[in-house]
């Protein structure tokens, strides 16, 4: 502020008032000092929250005598420009009423044992005199393992000390090791972007030992699985100020001032700047006031909206009218021009796989990932640059690109086409699951022994827009209800075609007018439902047709959970010690708890349930577990634990056997020697034991079918489950099904946490963690481009210690054990086949052959996961977890294929950090945060440079001038304690980005002909691997949520008495809470309602005779919740919507159905896994961390509420 | 003529994304105390709705304010005889239950819970009695519709026919949220009331405080505000009340309220005013003259006149330069964009709002597929806010300068867009609203670009 309203000249003035009627001055105002004194602080610290949050604000954190007061937002971001809206101030009321978890009772402020564990603990310490003697003789005691597990959450925590839970966590770790393998020991904390270092911390003592890092991107359903399908790339996105450019906006599921509460300004400014904003939404939520529309679809029918949008825009500005700028995009950057082979069946055609270089009987290298287009100019099938084909290898270098140079793909056969034939397509709108068949016509060619028509004039034929001559049934225009017309979605969405009609013509002609400056902002509520790719995809087909994707102001951008560890490179070899060994476990977390949680049991519908008439068979028969089964040993996803056997002592029998490991394996394999632990989930010796959270609520967030997790993972007693385990029909075929399901698996549960919260209360060990104002870190997100710092505005207070610090404890006091107790062993780790990998290319045309089945050969590596031995000297893991290891620029590091090397970076942390036994140290969390700055190419611009360079050899096109203007540049740990810092555009990200440009994914791609990282190398319409066919989802396609209600019927107590209603379970992101953090904060509490909600209609209410404020159970065959009703009008009818991960620690009372205390949001909820996510080994459809793999979707749950009658009891 | 300067905020609601920011870290430095758990200086409020306290808005009940009698300017709650009379039993002051009681949880019970048949949990408390509390009332009990129709229904500014326009069911939900703080009136009632004379008007600021030493605890502030944001200090015994965060202010730090506003919603500045005709200001006869009549005290910052008067009057240049630049006076007088909060009060607030627009009723639009695709925004008629409802609020029930200040937004929306395109803007568009597009620009460039040091 101008320092003109500085008015402390008039202190002294003392004058008196000339009015009659009201005082202006009363005499000395001396009094004044006590609010200035209370205003009055000794230090400012820079700092920010490290939650599971996107804000990633930078704050001001107020110290006064000695403690933290307040925290205010910094306002200090580096500019946006003249003219642009500015970053300051971010932060929100959940980040601003933080520090009154510092010095509140929900503090855990000592390190806590359960008390039965600790008495046994301590007795059979002084009994055996050695740790892991005895944890080995608590949990092998059967007795004694029940007696602490049965009591997890209920109380009776007793004060321990550090010394005392890090022996406890070290023996149980070193014991779990040796008895039953590395990969029997597990650590989960999510979405590291938000505080790099307390992540690796945990993750680099894990990778060190061979113990498994959980996913969490894809397990919390936040991960969209259709950017992989479609761009092959996790997600990538605009940063907020982008929003700013564009000129039409859709909020599509994404509330963003509620959950995305410090960019909202950039949208209401824009609106300002002549942007519309459309909102859909089913409930009149926080960002509808800033709409011009509302859209007020039915929940979850978002996909029938979108393409009856798609419908509109594809014949009006591609088949009416030819919109140049849209059919340029079309042809260069995506796969409507690529030939798709049809295949006859029951008298007319299906789609069936894209042409490839090889069916044209082309013997190139790689050739047959090579896909086929029409030239126009010269009528021949011609293979393009670009395709993946071109990715690895020689022959393609220089290959890999977008540019057409003299060929000119034809978008639609029609006119050169040899027969007009029928096509048969799926539909899922009606006849059940599986959907039922549309028959339609293509133009289509006849290329050597193939029928082939373009993925163009099959999306045409999809959407139903008929052209001359084509045969089939086709609706007669907008008005005839027909799939997927405005009027056939009117009936769906319960939308007015007419308006339908209007947003997706003003949206593709916003782009039209502005060369792509239309987006589509998503999130929750159209990503977190079991078909959340179809809805996806039918959404980002309105984008792509309009060619707003890679357009700075235009394409998606979606909002949930997503994260971006900018500095990714320096970042993840620290986290998952790449810099000392190779491959780290990495599990997908959805099938790990499926498996683990044993709800596998309960699942009745099989995969073939969702499958189209039209399909392939691939599917047939298959229970998930199966289907996880068969993605472990085809390489498709990790599954840890692999074996059923200890792998330290798989090697060891291999060297005595004196035998490769990989032909020991495949023979034991092959010979039933050896099977895949997910064959027999519930083996004795096939689950993990061990798991550590940190920064993590499990049990009170993300645990979907939560009550599983209690009676199996824990063995708590009293769980709410009514659920029946599958009947014997309905039960896996490959995977062992035993009698009698294990409780309480977990043998070591702990927590580190700052506060007492639903996970912690029923953790064996709960370990006090620093706040985030207690220690450094970094931070970084995808909604603004800068990375910034933690620093510490008090020391850790109590007993309590930084993640970091806890590590190094556990680290140093493992070693130690294992000295004894393990020694130097070989592991074997079984690592699936990687996307971003020449291993993308292992399983041609996606095509399942499973060797197990004799359809091929077991190959390590080509047709099952590639196995690699990894030595791990246990003794000297503490000594590695605190220096950078040799590999880091031996090696290097590898950021979407490209490979970056730092050599002169680790020769100058060596100086910078000092070095431990001449290595650089990583024993300081500031040294972390240096060594992952230092080799990043986002923050060294030395390592962008190089990388650009790379990328240019392999794609042959001109880039390194994109990273030229900062190749000096070199941003430390210092530099963002001053100040946010702006990152560096490197090729670890899709965007150019520089002071006056803002991020927006796939730039680089669009603008520099840089190919997507799919199969045909540009965006994909169309998807061809056979369970995706066998899906029906070859194509965008609506798929309804799943039919909860037809397939486990009526859900109600069964009390006659009693009056309840069935609604459909919504459970968006909190306005008071982010995930249950804050939750239990006393200003979120106070500013909402004081405990658990759940929001209903004014007419479902009625029904039940429910009030506003009465207390209410919401339960159904998975569990029970109590919660209080907020009745609103702004609720339609039909739906239940809680805040989601609403703890069970505050102001829960207990269910009069379950009697015990109520559940939290994910108590209704269940995993159930979409099989097409389980694909891999395929191009784009290749495992990555975070990257692909099942979601744990939540939106398809039914749930039945009523009043609690009686009194509440607590 | 007078010359005063003060220091006054216009809040937009049409950017107030209802995230409650400026309650949070306003309580952490000011109310975050024993003796004023209850209180928030600055609240946030979903409209329609009844507020906080319960019903503030309803001076029938509360006599808060001013009121004319016989032509004269009397508080509304009494003069000095009624004050004396009422002295020891004051029958409008809310009660606690109006407000809310505060309360806590035994979080402690968490970590300390012996072993039990049932998970432990905290359960809440009053911060008062520190006996279990049955939570039926807070600060934002309302939240985005929350308890919506039956409370909303209680809203004081459903009157006046506009309870007949407004249904309150799904199909035509509209809402938007009410920052508040003490308005810091040019003709305070707060100050008017205190039988200690321990109120008063900063006279270099405009600020409104109680002197913590000389308030002998009579409440007929918490009364006498019609904004109820005065509250009693139970534990000191004094009024409290939001102080403008003067000791920044004095530093050259805008409100805290105003820096952490997340949604950028927030402007303060210098007005200048001429102190000797406030009286008559507030006296007008019809309430719907206030807004002018208050707009009229503002004193044009330009006009040499008035930096002469102004001078002689004792304010210092550097504050005439601010008010030259006072992005509250370009707001509320020169783009006439900003209304202040119940003028019909006639306290004169000082704090201002910028009406939202809001979402058009699209229930029955058929024939939306034959609208002009180049032609993307509503008009202002078809808007799902009631303009009567927002006329009740801030401007004493006059819609047309509510629906002026919506059609210059709409105006500017569409003003600015054609060049966002790459087309030319059309002035005919800025002349139908009565400005200039150097105007818009200008007003533009306060809204949406809202640089930090622009703002402020």
């Amino acid at each position: 502020m101008s320092s003109v309203l500085d008015s402390s000249r008039f202190f002294d003035r003392g004058e008196r008032s000339a009015e009659r009627w009201s005082a202006l001055l009363s005499g000395g105002r001396e009094w004044e000092s006590f609010y200035r004194r209370r205003w009055q602080h000794d230090r400012v610290v820079r700092s920010t929250h490290g939650v599971n949050c996107t804000g990633s604000c930078s704050w001001k954190i107020h110290v006064k005598d000695g403690i933290v007061a307040w925290e205010t937002q910094q306002t200090d971001y580096p500019s946006n420009g003249a003219d642009v809206p500015e970053y300051e101030p971010r932060g929100c009321p959940r980040g601003a009423s933080f520090s009154w978890y510092l010095y509140s009772p929900i503090r855990v402020r000592y390190p806590y044992v359960r008390g039965v564990l600790v008495e046994m603990w301590r007795e059979a310490l002084a009994a055996t005199g050695d740790p892991v003697e005895a944890w080995a003789s608590i949990v092998e005691d059967p007795e004694k393992s029940r007696a602490y597990k049965s009591l997890r959450g209920k109380g009776g925590f007793v004060r321990s000390s550090w010394s005392e839970v890090t022996d406890i966590m070290a023996a149980a770790h070193v014991y779990t090791v040796a008895r039953y393998g590395p990969d029997r020991v597990a650590g989960f904390s999510p979405i590291p972007a938000m505080s790099m270092v307390s992540y690796a911390a945990g993750t680099r003592f894990l990778s060190l030992i061979g113990g498994i890092c959980l996913s969490f991107y894809d397990w919390y359903a936040d991960l969209p699985p259709a950017s992989p399908q479609v761009w092959g790339d996790q997600t990538d996105v605009p940063e907020s100020a982008d929003w700013w450019n564009a000129g039409y906006v859709i909020l599509w599921g994404s509330n963003i001032p509620q959950t995305r509460t410090p960019d909202a300004h950039f949208m209401t400014e824009a609106r300002y700047r002549g942007q519309k904003v459309v909102v859909v939404s089913p409930d009149f939520a926080g960002h509808t006031k800033f709409a011009d529309h509302w859209l007020p679809a039915a929940a979850g029918s978002d996909g029938a909206l979108a393409l009856a949008m798609t419908h509109v825009i594809f014949k009006e500005f591609h088949l009416d009218r030819e919109v140049p700028y849209f059919r340029d995009y079309a042809k260069k950057t995506t796969d409507l021009p690529c030939l798709v082979r049809l295949r006859g069946r029951d008298g007319a055609y299906v789609a069936d796989r894209f042409l490839r270089a090889s069916d044209l009987g082309e013997t190139s290298e790689h050739a047959d990932w090579k896909t086929v287009v029409l030239d126009e100019s010269s009528g021949a099938a011609t293979v393009p640059n670009g395709s993946i084909g071109f990715r690895w290898g020689d022959e393609g270098m220089g290959k890999w690109n977008l540019e057409l140079e003299e060929v000119d793909p034809a978008l639609t056969l029609l006119g050169r086409h040899d027969e007009l034939v029928e096509l048969d397509l799926p539909r899922f709108d009606v006849a059940g699951e599986g959907g039922d068949v549309l028959r339609r016509g293509v133009p289509a060619k006849r290329i050597g022994n193939e029928l082939v028509t373009t993925v163009f004039d099959l999306f045409a034929a999809q959407l139903g827009l008929h052209r001359e001559g084509l045969p089939g049934e086709w609706p007669a225009g907008y008005g005839d209800p027909a799939p997927y017309t405005p009027a056939w979605q009117e009936a769906i969405t319960g939308v007015d075609a007419g308006l339908v009609v209007r947003i997706a013509r003003e949206f593709a002609r916003n782009a039209e007018r502005t060369n792509g400056r239309s987006m589509i902002m998503l999130g929750a509520g159209t990503n977190h439902w079991f078909h959340s790719d179809q809805i996806y995809r039918a959404i980002l087909s309105m984008l792509i047709l309009t060619g707003c994707q890679g357009v700075n102001g235009g394409g998606w951008a979606h909002y949930v959970g997503q994260e971006k560890v900018r500095p990714i490179s320096g970042w993840s070899t620290v986290a998952f010690a790449l810099d000392w060994a190779r491959p780290p476990r990495q599990q997908a977390t959805t099938p790990f708890w499926f498996l683990m949680s044993d709800q596998f049991r309960f699942q009745r519908t099989g995969a073939d349930h969702f499958s189209t008439p039209l399909g392939n068979g691939s599917l047939e028969g298959k229970h998930l577990a199966d289907c996880y089964a068969l993605a472990a040993r085809l390489g498709w996803m990790p599954s840890y634990p692999t074996f059923d056997r200890n792998p330290l002592e798989i090697t060891h029998a291999a060297d005595a056997a004196g035998v490769d490991i990989k032909d020991y394996v495949v023979r034991e394999l092959q010979s039933g020697g050896i099977r895949f632990a997910a064959e027999d989930p519930d083996g004795p010796g096939n689950w993990p034991r061990v798991l550590t959270l940190w920064r993590a609520n499990l049990l009170g967030s993300s645990s979907k079918g939560h009550e599983y997790f209690l009676r199996h993972v824990l063995g708590v007693e009293n769980d709410a489950i009514r659920n029946d385990e599958a009947p014997p029909e309905r039960r896996p075929r490959d995977v062992v099904w035993r009698d009698e399901a294990p409780i309480g698996k977990f043998d070591l549960f702990t927590t580190i946490d700052f506060r007492m919260n639903g996970s912690a209360l029923y953790s064996d060990v709960v370990l006090p963690a620093a706040t985030w104002y207690e220690k450094h870190d970094l931070s970084s997100t995808d909604l603004h481009p800068f990375v910034h710092s933690f620093n510490e505005a008090v020391p850790p207070p109590w007993e309590t210690k930084t993640d970091f610090d806890v590590f190094g404890l556990v680290a140093k006091r493992f070693s130690e054990l294992a000295d004894k107790h393990l020694g130097v062993r070989k592991d074997l780790v079984a690592a699936p086949l990687l996307h971003d990998t020449p291993a993308e290319l292992a399983q041609p045309f996606g095509e399942v052959r499973d060797w197990q089945k004799g359809e091929c050969e077991p190959v390590p590596g080509l047709t099952m996961p590639n196995l690699v031995t990894v030595e791990r000297d246990y003794p000297d893991v503490w000594e590695k977890w605190r220096r950078l290891g040799p590999l880091a620029e031996q090696l290097g590091s590898s950021a979407k294929g490209v490979p970056l090397l730092p050599d002169v970076e680790v020769e100058e942390l060596g100086r910078r950090n000092g070095l431990i036994d001449g290595r650089p140290s990583l024993a300081r969390d500031v040294h972390v945060c240096e060594t992952i700055l230092a080799l990043s190419g986002v923050t060294n611009g030395r390592l962008a440079h190089e990388g650009f360079k790379g990328l240019e050899r392999r794609t042959g096109m001109k880039l390194s001038d994109i990273s030229e203007e900062h190749r000096d540049v070199r941003i430390t740990f210092g530099d963002t304690q001053v100040q946010p810092r702006k990152v560096l555009a490197s090729p670890e990200w899709s965007g150019m980005e520089s002071r006056e440009r803002r991020y927006s994914p796939f730039t680089i791609n669009i603008e520099r002909s840089v190919p997507f990282r799919t199969l045909t190398g540009r965006q994909q319409f169309y998807v061809d691997h056979a369970w995706m066919l066998d899906m029906g989802e070859g194509l965008p396609v609506y798929r309804p949520p799943v039919d909860v209600v037809g397939t486990v019927g009526d859900q109600g107590s069964g009390d006659p008495t009693r009056k309840d209603v069935h609604l459909r379970w919504l459970s968006p992101h909190s306005k008071w809470s982010i995930h249950s953090e804050f939750q239990d904060n006393l200003h979120m509490l106070t500013l909402f309602r004081g405990g658990p909600v759940v929001w209903i209609g004014v007419e479902d209410a009625a029904k039940i005779e429910v009030a506003d404020n009465d207390w209410v159970e919401v339960f159904n065959r998975n569990g029970v919740i109590t919660a209080r009703a907020v009745v609103s009008h702004r609720v339609p009818e039909g739906v239940a919507m809680m805040y989601h991960s609403q703890d069970r620690h505050v102001n829960v009372p207990r269910s009069e159905l379950s009697g015990t205390r109520g559940g939290t949001d994910n108590s209704v909820t269940r995993i159930s896994m979409k099989p097409t996510h389980l694909v891999g080994g395929y191009a784009q459809l290749s495992y990555g961390f975070n990257y692909y793999g099942p979601t744990g979707s939540q939106r398809d749950e039914v749930v039945v509420v009523r009043k609690l009658a009686g009194e509440v009891v607590y | 003529m007078l010359v005063r300067a003060q220091v006054a905020m216009v809040m937009n609601l049409d950017k107030c994304i209802g995230c409650h920011t400026c309650s949070v870290t306003c309580k952490n430095v000011w109310t975050n105390r024993r003796g004023v758990e209850y209180a928030w200086f600055n609240d946030v409020e979903t409209k329609p709705g009844i507020g906080y306290p319960k019903r503030w808005e309803d001076q029938a009940r509360w006599k808060g304010g001013w009121e004319l009698r016989g032509g004269k300017l009397r508080l509304r709650a009494g003069g000095r005889l009624r004050k004396l009379a009422t002295l020891f039993f004051n029958p409008e002051l809310p009660t606690l239950d109006d407000y809310y009681e505060p309360w806590t949880y035994d979080y402690e019970t968490l970590t300390t819970a012996p072993v039990q048949r049932h998970q432990p949990v905290a359960r809440p408390a009053s911060q008062v009695t520190g006996r279990p509390l049955d939570l039926q009332w807070g600060p934002n009990w309302e939240d985005d519709l929350a308890g919506g129709p039956e409370g909303a229904r209680l809203d004081p500014n459903l009157r006046d026919g506009v309870e007949e326009q407004v249904r309150l069911e799904y199909e035509s939900a509209f809402m938007f949220y009410l920052p508040r703080i003490c308005e810091h009136c040019l003709n305070p009632s707060c100050v008017a009331s205190c039988p200690s004379g321990a109120m008063y008007k900063r006279e270099e600021d405009g600020i409104v405080l109680v002197d913590q030493g000389q308030c002998r605890s009579w409440r007929m502030c918490v009364s006498g505000c019609p904004y109820k944001k005065v509250y009693f200090n139970w534990g000191t015994g004094k009024a409290e009340k939001c102080t403008l965060c003067y000791p920044r202010i004095e530093a050259g730090q805008p409100t805290i309220c105003s820096e952490t506003c997340v949604g950028k919603i927030r402007y303060l500045g210098v007005v200048l005013y001429d102190a000797d005709r406030v009286e008559a200001a507030a006296s007008v006869p019809d309430e719907k003259d206030l807004l002018a009549a208050q707009l009229d005290l503002f004193l044009d910052p330009d006009d040499p006149e008035v930096q002469a008067a102004a001078r002689a009057d004792g304010i210092p240049d550097d504050w005439l330069e601010a008010a030259t630049r006072s992005p509250v006076y370009a707001l509320a007088v020169t783009h006439r964009v900003a209304l202040p909060l119940h003028p019909e009060y006639r306290t004169l607030p000082m704090v201002w709002y910028v009406p939202p627009l809001s979402p058009v009723m699209s229930l029955v639009e058929g024939n939306g597929s034959d609208a002009d695709p180049d032609d993307v925004f509503p008009t202002i008629d078809e808007l799902r806010i009631p303009v009567e409802y927002l006329a009740n609020l801030l401007t004493a029930g006059d819609p047309e300068p509510v629906r002026l200040a919506l059609k210059r937004l709409a105006a500017m929306r569409g003003f600015v867009r054609e060049r966002n395109l790459g087309g030319e803007p059309d002035a005919a568009i800025a002349s139908a609203v009565g400005m200039e597009p150097a105007e818009i620009d200008h007003m533009f460039r306060l809204l949406a670009v809202a640089k930090y040091d622009e703002r402020y």
